[in-house]
């Protein structure tokens, strides 16, 4: 038995078998029962009832558009405020750089519920009132540094040689900029826009507390569906938010492979 | 000039960054029970905080999220420690796959996630708690773990450990005098990270918990909120989990600036 176990582990490609295990009891199966449950009705035959309840039922798809139209509008203010901020951050010295990203970062690390209710504390304080502005100041706030990394990484990488070269060679500032380094920076502007989009399109319970529940998002249906044991509508729901994020993400399939491999963001 | 608008603008980013949370900070200092009443200097909300019996759903939340966090971390970092030794040693084709099962879950929203994580436990008829968070919990730090360990494994030098075992060494002396000691920071960072997503988690925990009153922190601050007020006890905690949050950061950049000069000297 000792024997036969040291075989098996002395071949340390076997090593893997224990977490392939593991990914697929808590990764692969469970996204198959999200498709599973999707096309079952309540008493398990197939069915197609939950789209067509989707495609029927107004409130929910306009929650799903809704959803999608917060969430682009989030990623172009994230965008446009974190471009010039990740371009100056990288024309920095390497040292004042490194703390400043550290500065934009560190929000992050702090729980989401706890910075959106400092955002909701920050309203009452200034006695702003609650709705569609502090919804996108909150979104805003809260995913902003999910676009500026990424962004400061790829103009941070890029070859200084090349800007160079492009001013050597005649370019306005304009030209350089336009021609040399927003080109060379897409890969970071892509990964940025994802990081925004994603989250922001699943998000729950950020809506909520930002506006005292007057503005819901679709994260927000799925989770009442599934907690009013509507399970299967809930798992059609997700299968349709699965497919919508594997849309974006296989247009965006090289800034995202870059993100996963740099461990998201550390 | 141009610096001077450019610090500028990177510096009103950071105080909108910031704003919530220096609230929220100053306020802990406080008895207000509203936020933005300033009743003058109290340090009765911290010494709140650490009397057992004031409020003991919140220090049980907070015990229960640290566990939970302790033991993901660390399971996560065992399991991906030895998944990334057992992956780096597969054949190309079989990596490439696993590597993209390890990549879904970091890719995949929250609420995906916590979604099928949920249908996978009903569907078992396991009865969500403590255990159900805690796998749940290593599910999605794991990746991390293997993300972060995996480069070591790519950079080491793959004759040290045949040199170990043709001077005699056992494996299980060589993995532990050779490999290990390569790795031992991949699995730190690993094991921070996946420490932090799990304290900071939230919609993964809500699906996963179940309804015994089991809470986390991040559970908790969502039902408090629902209910409307905050308990005035939660800003002295989120003070003291920011200036955590920002110590560990610190201690992971100087780990890794550390790590750099090492590597410049090599």
């Amino acid at each position: 038995m000792k024997k036969s176990f040291l075989l098996f582990a002395g071949k340390r490609k076997n090593w893997s078998i224990p977490y392939i295990i593991f990914l697929g009891f808590f990764v692969v199966i469970p996204l198959l029962l999200i498709v599973f449950y999707a096309f079952s009705s309540r008493t398990g035959g197939f069915t197609l009832a939950n789209f067509q309840k989707f495609w029927n039922q107004p409130e929910a798809m306009h929650t799903f558009i809704f959803s999608i139209g917060v969430a682009i509008i989030t990623t172009v203010i994230c965008l446009v405020l974190g471009y010039p901020a990740a371009y100056i951050l990288s024309r920095m010295e390497a040292k004042t750089a490194k703390i400043m990203v550290l500065l934009f970062i560190l929000p992050m690390w702090v729980n989401f519920l706890i910075r959106t209710l400092a955002t909701v504390a920050l309203f009452d304080f200034l006695r702003i009132p609650l709705g569609q502005g502090s919804l996108y100041f909150g979104m805003v706030y809260n995913f902003l540094p999910f676009m500026v990394y990424p962004i400061y990484n790829s103009l941070q990488k890029t070859d200084k040689s090349l800007i160079e070269a492009a001013q050597d060679l005649g370019a306005t500032p304009r030209q350089v900029f336009l021609k040399t380094i927003l080109p060379l920076s897409v890969p970071g502007i892509a990964s940025g826009i994802m990081m925004v989009f994603m989250p922001v399109i699943s998000t729950f319970a950020i809506a909520e507390l930002l506006t005292i529940n007057n503005i819901k998002l679709f994260g927000t249906t799925l989770q009442e569906n599934i907690y009013n044991g509507m399970w299967n509508y809930g798992a059609a729901l997700s299968l349709i938010m699965l497919i919508l994020i594997g849309l974006t993400s296989l247009l965006n399939a090289e800034g995202n492979a870059k993100a996963a491999e740099e461990g998201g963001l550390l | 000039m141009k610096k001077i608008l450019a610090n500028s603008y990177i510096g009103s980013l950071l105080i909108m960054l910031y704003a919530p949370i220096l609230i929220i900070i100053i306020f802990s200092f406080t008895e207000a029970k509203v936020l933005g009443n300033w009743t003058g200097f109290s340090l009765k909300l911290y010494t709140n905080l650490f009397q057992s019996g004031v409020h003991h759903s919140l220090s049980s939340a907070l015990w229960n999220t640290l566990i939970i966090g302790l033991i993901s971390a660390f399971v996560s970092m065992l399991l991906g420690t030895v998944a990334a030794i057992g992956i780096y040693n597969l054949k190309p084709r079989a990596r490439k796959i696993v590597q993209f099962a390890n990549n879904i879950p970091i890719l995949n929203p929250d609420i995906i996630t916590a979604i099928s994580l949920f249908l996978l436990f009903v569907s078992l008829g396991i009865s969500q708690g403590y255990t159900t968070v805690i796998l749940a919990h290593i599910s999605f730090c794991t990746p991390y773990v293997v993300l972060s360990v995996y480069p070591r494994l790519r950079m080491m030098n793959e004759n040290l450990y045949e040199a170990a075992l043709d001077l005699g060494a056992t494996p299980f002396y060589a993995l532990r005098k050779v490999l290990l000691p390569e790795l031992r920071p991949g699995m730190i960072s690993g094991f921070i990270l996946a420490f932090t997503l799990s304290i900071d988690d939230f919609v993964v925990t809500l699906f996963t918990i179940g309804n015994e009153g089991l809470e986390t922190l991040s559970t908790y601050i969502y039902a408090d909120a629902r209910k409307g007020g905050l308990t005035p006890e939660l800003r002295p905690l989120s003070a003291i989990i920011f200036i955590t949050v920002l110590a560990l950061l610190l201690v992971i950049n100087h780990r890794a600036a550390k790590r750099e000069q090492e590597n410049q000297k090599h």
